[in-house]
């Protein structure tokens, strides 16, 4: 159901882009690259980064349909064991390649193409806006089960996880548990899941890329931080992560080319703050493999 | 003289005649030949799929036990499921599978049964216009549907009913029973039917009831195909993934009560898959479950050609 809307919100992104596009294409024809750019380009993994791979991908085959690309979902762990096999040209993942285990770092070469901010969610009747960094920790390892000791309501904390070696419960667990582990509790395999299961169960905390905040769902604010787009640039938030395109060796000329198109301003000022990622020329720090962060 | 002598020449070309007709194939026969060679290609190739499938699953499967050096014992009996963590204790998604469903055979076996009895017995005619649509229908909802019926539906109204969060066993079994419902039925509608009349006339000459009848004759003579309806029902619940993992919670923890967050191999396999990497403990630890699965599918088929051989011979007595 899932993919199949996707799918079809692509198509039809597609069609519009292609329609809309006879004029885009004969105004920019005139000063175009003399060789037209051909080839064959994949890019599979993380579900986070999907849509705006996809959207950006529609958006560049419209500029150069000679290119045919292909975007798939499959999550982090696939998109960077498939392209250290070779199978496909790009592999997307939420999570440094350093971090999996059984992937060769050094063999792939990242880009880094957006950011994306998580934040934790409740369900809105548990009354909590703002908790302490501590606490959310002393939530997710099981030491603190009744919303009432955190000043909500008297009500049990059902938590909900995100599928173990999934990018955003790596980046979650990194920033907020550092080490710790997280008791043991239900678990959902996408954003889409756990949006829903969220904004339904009462009691329920978990946590969620910012662009799937909805009204029906308490975003919560820590240390009180709350969880934006700035507050992210500067790493007041602290709990956030780059979406990584990685490849292996020489990438071809299409590849190549569609990977500086994600870098370019028309992808990092207008697609990416649209679809609710946070662009990579904004972050006034940089985030290494270990989680160190410095100040560009 | 110059008649017989045509004779005989007309003589020689029908038997030369007939030497062909008997001695070459003709065109039906050669029909025959590609017809079967088609169908060996085709028999082959499934041979070759369901080979390689299992051997391929195998093969992974086993590779938590021979390279990453797991016991089979600790796989089986642990509790603790962290592959991520290098712990794999699959015990309590195998005490999901199972519970869930036996619980659904369980649900769903007196429904099946009564809806049977109706079908066959008690009201052959609306059954067959009015319930056999609806019941083929149910088979052909995919699960996805049910999945999300059971998200939207049964996972609210256990939280009314019992408190807690909504997702686990209950719903799971909930969920599973509307999906087995209509295979164990419809194989059930089968075998009551090809009870043998004269058991049933029989029985009402000696002044039995219809009650009577139905529950000492006609269910009785019909027991091993019953079985195996609910067998396949129960392979049915075993093997589902989507639905189940929608309602269920997906908890890696033993299952302690039948309304927490629990587990099954499929929503383990579905959930993890995509986020391990070839080769790696996780990644193995995940076929071996689905190794788990596939053993118990055959142990299912297993099953039901063992109880139709025992019902063969209880007829041919």
């Amino acid at each position: 159901m899932n993919k199949g809307s996707k799918l079809a919100m692509g198509i039809a992104a597609l069609s519009i882009l292609l329609v809309g596009c006879g004029k885009a294409t004969s105004s920019t024809s005139s000063k175009g690259s003399s060789e037209a750019l051909s080839g064959k380009v994949t890019a599979v993994g993380s579900t986070a980064l999907q849509p705006l791979a996809a959207k950006a991908g529609a958006n560049f085959t419209a500029k150069n349909s000679k290119v045919n690309l292909t975007v798939q979902g499959g999550g982090s762990g696939t998109g960077l064991s498939q392209v250290q096999a070779g199978a496909v040209s790009i592999g997307d993942s939420d999570i440094f390649a350093e971090e999996k285990d059984g992937i060769k770092a050094d063999k792939l070469t990242d880009h880094k193409v957006a950011v994306v901010g998580m934040a934790p969610v409740v369900n809105k009747d548990a009354g909590i806006k703002n908790l302490k960094m501590a606490q959310v920790k002393k939530i997710f390892t099981g030491k603190i089960t009744n919303w009432k000791e955190v000043g909500g309501k008297d009500q049990k904390i059902v938590i909900i996880n995100r599928a173990q070696g999934s990018g955003t419960r790596a980046t979650f667990e990194n920033a907020v548990l550092k080490g710790a582990t997280a008791v043991k509790s239900q678990e959902q395999d996408s954003n889409g899941a756990v949006q829903k299961i969220v904004s339904t169960t009462p009691g329920a905390i978990s946590y969620l890329a910012f662009s799937y905040f909805t009204n029906k769902l308490q975003a919560v604010s820590i240390d009180n931080v709350t969880p934006t787009d700035n507050n992210v640039q500067t790493n007041k938030w602290k709990i956030w992560s780059y979406e990584h395109m990685y490849t292996k060796g020489t990438p071809d000329k299409a590849t190549a080319a569609f990977l500086k198109y994600m870098d370019s301003k028309a992808v990092q000022n207008s697609l990416v703050k649209d679809m609710g990622y946070i662009s990579i020329h904004d972050m006034k720090v940089t985030k290494d493999a270990k989680g160190v962060v410095t100040q560009n | 003289m110059e008649q017989t002598n045509s004779q005989l020449k007309n003589q020689d070309t029908q038997s030369h005649e007939w030497d062909t007709r008997l001695h070459h194939a003709t065109k039906a026969t050669h029909e025959d030949w590609i017809g079967r060679g088609i169908s060996y290609f085709c028999i082959g190739i499934i041979i070759l799929v369901v080979a390689s499938m299992l051997w391929f699953i195998t093969s992974k499967g086993i590779a938590t036990f021979t390279q990453n050096h797991v016991s089979l014992w600790k796989f089986l009996s642990g509790t603790n499921w962290a592959p991520d963590q290098g712990k794999i204790g699959a015990l309590p998604m195998i005490l999901g599978s199972f519970a869930v469903t036996f619980a659904a055979a369980i649900v769903a076996t007196p429904f099946a049964l009564g809806t049977a009895i109706f079908m066959t017995e008690i009201s052959p005619n609306r059954g067959r216009k009015f319930l056999q649509p609806v019941i083929e229908l149910l088979v052909g909802i995919p699960s996805v549907v049910y999945g999300f019926i059971g998200l939207a539906v049964v996972v609210p109204f256990m939280r009314h009913l019992v408190g807690g969060s909504g997702f686990g066993i209950i719903s799971a079994t909930f969920v599973l029973f509307v999906m087995v419902l209509p295979t164990i039925t419809s194989m059930t509608v089968d075998s009551l039917r090809a009870v043998p009349r004269f058991y049933k006339e029989a029985s009402l000459a000696l002044g039995a009831t219809r009650w009577q009848t139905v529950s000492r004759v006609i269910l009785r003579s019909a027991t091993s195909g019953i079985l195996t309806a609910i067998i396949f029902g129960m392979a049915r619940a075993f093997g589902e993934a989507l639905a189940v993992q929608m309602v269920i919670g997906n908890a890696a923890i033993m299952p302690k009560n039948l309304i927490s967050p629990a587990s099954t191999l499929t929503s383990q396999l579905t959930t993890g898959i995509g986020d391990t990497i070839d080769g790696t403990l996780p990644n193995n630890a995940l076929w071996s479950l689905a190794l788990i699965l596939l053993l118990m599918s055959l142990f299912f088929n297993a099953l039901v050609r063992f109880i139709a051989k025992r019902g063969q011979l209880k007829h041919e007595r």
